[in-house]
C-alpha cells in the first residue's frame, strides 16, 4: 500500500509541474489559436537562465525562478512581435514558424553552451526530503510542485477576477467585439504571449534544483505540454491542471508497474484514447 | 502554342528525360554532387507523397516518419535478419505502412486542426519508443547491414552511386506521375473539395472518409518506398534516424517551403533546401555544431513570415505582376 501511495505522490508532484508548463501553452492557444512549437525550448532557456544565475552568482533556483520568469516574459513578447504578429490566423504558418524558432533556439544554445549536461551542485534543497507516515517526499520535487500550484492559482485568479483577465477572456471569445469595446487586443496578445512565456520560464527556473540542464531537455516537456493542453481542452487552466496530473500519474504508475521504458508509451497511449473519445479534450467545448 | 502551354504539356516528360540522362553525360557518378542529387530526388519524392494527403487533402500530418520508418525497417529486416534480398521486405513494408496508416488515421480524422497535429505527434512518439525496445527489429541499436554484393539484386553499390540514382529516380517518377494523374482526375477534385469544406463536399455526395483514407494509404505506401530506399542507401536503420518528429518535419517542411498543394512545389522545395543543408553542413561545420540547423530554422521563419505560399507563391506573385503589366501595355497600345 505504501508503495502505491509513494508512486501516486511522485506522479502528483510531476503532474503539478506539467500543469504550470502546459498553462502557458494553453493560454496562448486559447487566446490566439497558436500552437507554440518552441514551448519546450522556452522551458530549456528558463533552465539555462536559472542554472547560470546559480552557477555565476550563487543564487539558488528557489529564488532565481523569478529571473527565469522575467527573461522568458521578454522572450515571449519578442517572439510575438517578431514571429507571430504578422502571420496570426494563417492556418499552419505560426506552428511552422515557431518550429523554425525552436530549431534556432536549440541550436544556438547547443553552439554556445555545448551539449554537456549541467548539474547545479549545492542547491538549498538538494537531497533533502521528509516523511509523511512511511512515504518519502523529496523536497526539491515537492517545493517545485507547490510553487507551480501557487503560480497556477495566481494565473487563474488573474484571469477570472481582474479587469485585465476579463479583457483577455473577451479577446479570446471575440476579437472584433473586444476591440469595439475599447480593449487594445494587440496589446492583450502581446502580454498573453509574455505571460505564457513567463509561466514556462518559472517552471524551467525551478527545475535545475533536481534536473540536469542540456539543450535537448525541453523536447519531451514540450510534447507533454501539447498532450496536456489538447487533453484538457484548449484555453482551460483547470482542465490543463487536471489533465497534467493525470499524465503525471500515468507516467509514474506505468513507469513503476509496467517498466520505465514503457512510461511514455503509456502516457501517449492514454492521451490518444482520451482524445479519440473526447475530440475537444476533457473540458473543451 | 505559347511557352507556358508547352511546359504544361511536355515539361514533365522532358524533365524526366534530362534527369535520366545525367549519369550518361557524367554528372552523376561518385562524388558529393551525386550524393546531393540523390537526396534532392529522395526529399522531393517524400514531400510529394506527403502532399497527397497534406496538400491536396488538407490533413496536415506530422506522422509520416512512422510510414517512412516501417518501409525502412521492411527493407532492412529482409536484408539483415532474413538474409534475403531487400525486395520482399520493401513490398511487405510498404503494404504494412498503408495498413497502419488506415488503422491509425481512421480514428484521428475525427480530430480537427491542432488536435489532429498533436495526435500525430503522439503516434510518432509511440512508434519511436516501441521500436526502441522491440528486440525483434534490433531495439535501440537498430539494424546494421553487412557487406553485400553490388547490383540491383541487393540494391547495393559500394562506390558508384549511379544505381542508387536510378533507383530513386524510379521512385521519384512513380510518385510524381501518380500525383500528376490524381490531381487531374476525379479523385483529385474530391480531395480538394474536402480540403476546402468537408461538409459541403459530403452534401454533394463525396465519401470524404473513404477518400481521405485512400489518400492517406497511398501517401503512406509511397513514403514507405522512400524509407526503404533510405535504409538501403545508408546501410543501416535505427529508430531516431527514421521514426522521429524531425524526420516527420522534413516531409512537411520541404512541401510547405516549395508550395503546399501544388505539383511542382515539392520538387522546388527539395531543390532549394537539400543543397543548402548539405553544403552548409559541409562548409559551416568549423563555426561549431548546429550552425546549419540555425540557418535552416531562420529560413523556415523568414519563409513563413513573408511568403507562406512557399517558392510557388513567389513564382505566382511574379507571374501575376508580369501578366498585369503586359495587360496594361495591351490597353495603352489599343487606345493609341
Amino acid at each position: 500500500m505504501s508503495i502505491l501511495t509513494q508512486v501516486v505522490l511522485d506522479g502528483l508532484w510531476a503532474g503539478m509541474l506539467y500543469g504550470l508548463i502546459a498553462a502557458g501553452l494553453s493560454l496562448i492557444w486559447g487566446v490566439m489559436d497558436v500552437l507554440n512549437f518552441a514551448h519546450g525550448e522556452f522551458l530549456m532557456v528558463g533552465m539555462y537562465v536559472s542554472f547560470f544565475t546559480g552557477f555565476l552568482f550563487k543564487i539558488d533556483p528557489i529564488i532565481s525562478w523569478i529571473a527565469a520568469g522575467a527573461f522568458l516574459f521578454i522572450l515571449g513578447v519578442l517572439t510575438y512581435k517578431l514571429v507571430i504578429a504578422r502571420i496570426l490566423g494563417k492556418a499552419m504558418a505560426p506552428l511552422l514558424a515557431t518550429f523554425g524558432l525552436s530549431m534556432i533556439i536549440k541550436n544556438v544554445v547547443l553552439n554556445r553552451f555545448t551539449p554537456n549536461f549541467r548539474i547545479l551542485e549545492g542547491t538549498l534543497l538538494e537531497g533533502r526530503s521528509f516523511m509523511i507516515a512511511d512515504v518519502i517526499v523529496p523536497l526539491p520535487q515537492f517545493a517545485t510542485a507547490l510553487l507551480s500550484l501557487v503560480v497556477l492559482g495566481a494565473l487563474y485568479l488573474m484571469l477570472t477576477r481582474t479587469r485585465f483577465g476579463w479583457a483577455i477572456q473577451a479577446t479570446a471569445l471575440d476579437k472584433e467585439a473586444a476591440n469595439l469595446m475599447g480593449i487594445n487586443t494587440e496589446q492583450i496578445y502581446l502580454l498573453v504571449f509574455g505571460i505564457g512565456g513567463a509561466c514556462v520560464g518559472i517552471a524551467g527556473g525551478l527545475l535545475p534544483s533536481y534536473l540536469a540542464t542540456h539543450p535537448d531537455v525541453g523536447t519531451l516537456f514540450g510534447l507533454i505540454a501539447f498532450m496536456v493542453v489538447a487533453m484538457g481542452g484548449f484555453g482551460s487552466i483547470p482542465g490543463a491542471l487536471i489533465a497534467a496530473i493525470m499524465i503525471g500519474l500515468v507516467e509514474s504508475l506505468a513507469g513503476f508497474y509496467i517498466g520505465p521504458v514503457y512510461k511514455y508509451i503509456a502516457v501517449f497511449g492514454v492521451y490518444l484514447i482520451i482524445i479519440l473519445v473526447r475530440p475537444k479534450g476533457l473540458f473543451g467545448w | 502554342m505559347n511557352p507556358t502551354g508547352f511546359f504544361r504539356r511536355f515539361g514533365w516528360p522532358v524533365l524526366l528525360v534530362i534527369l535520366a540522362a545525367l549519369p550518361i553525360v557524367g554528372i552523376v557518378g561518385e562524388g558529393f554532387l551525386s550524393h546531393v542529387l540523390i537526396l534532392v530526388l529522395l526529399n522531393a519524392a517524400m514531400a510529394q507523397a506527403w502532399n497527397i494527403i497534406g496538400g491536396y487533402g488538407g490533413q496536415v500530418s506530422f506522422g509520416h516518419s512512422v510510414f517512412f520508418g516501417i518501409g525502412a525497417y521492411g527493407a532492412a529486416y529482409a536484408v539483415c535478419v532474413s538474409e534475403t534480398t531487400p525486395w520482399p521486405g520493401v513490398l511487405i513494408g510498404a503494404l504494412l505502412a498503408a495498413l497502419v496508416a488506415i488503422l491509425v488515421s481512421y480514428p484521428c480524422f475525427k480530430l480537427k486542426g491542432h488536435y489532429f497535429a498533436i495526435a500525430t505527434f503522439a503516434i510518432v512518439e509511440i512508434f519511436n519508443r516501441l521500436f526502441m525496445i522491440w528486440d525483434w527489429v534490433g531495439g535501440a541499436v537498430g539494424l546494421d547491414y553487412t557487406i553485400l554484393e553490388d547490383g540491383w539484386k541487393n540494391f547495393t553499390w559500394s562506390v558508384d552511386k549511379r544505381g542508387y540514382y536510378y533507383g530513386i529516380l524510379i521512385i521519384f517518377a512513380l510518385v510524381f506521375s501518380l500525383v500528376r494523374w490524381i490531381s487531374r482526375s476525379r479523385a483529385g477534385y474530391y480531395l480538394r473539395a474536402i480540403r476546402e469544406g468537408q461538409e459541403t463536399a459530403e452534401s454533394l455526395g463525396v465519401n470524404s472518409t473513404g477518400m481521405k483514407l485512400a489518400a492517406m494509404a497511398l501517401s503512406a505506401f509511397l513514403a514507405a518506398l522512400c524509407g526503404a530506399f533510405y535504409a538501403q542507401y545508408n546501410f543501416r536503420v535505427d529508430p531516431p534516424m527514421v521514426m522521429s518528429l524531425d524526420m516527420s518535419m522534413k516531409f512537411v517542411l520541404v512541401t510547405i517551403l516549395g508550395g503546399i498543394g501544388t505539383f511542382r512545389g515539392p520538387l522546388l522545395g527539395a531543390i532549394v533546401l537539400v543543397p543548402l543543408q548539405e553544403y552548409s553542413r559541409a562548409y559551416l561545420s568549423r563555426l561549431g555544431s548546429g550552425v546549419d540547423l540555425i540557418i535552416f530554422g531562420l529560413i523556415i521563419v523568414l519563409m513563413m513570415e513573408f511568403q507562406p505560399g512557399g517558392i510557388m507563391g513567389i513564382i505566382q506573385h511574379y507571374s501575376d505582376s508580369k501578366k498585369r503589366t503586359s495587360r496594361r501595355r495591351g490597353v495603352t497600345e489599343a487606345s493609341s
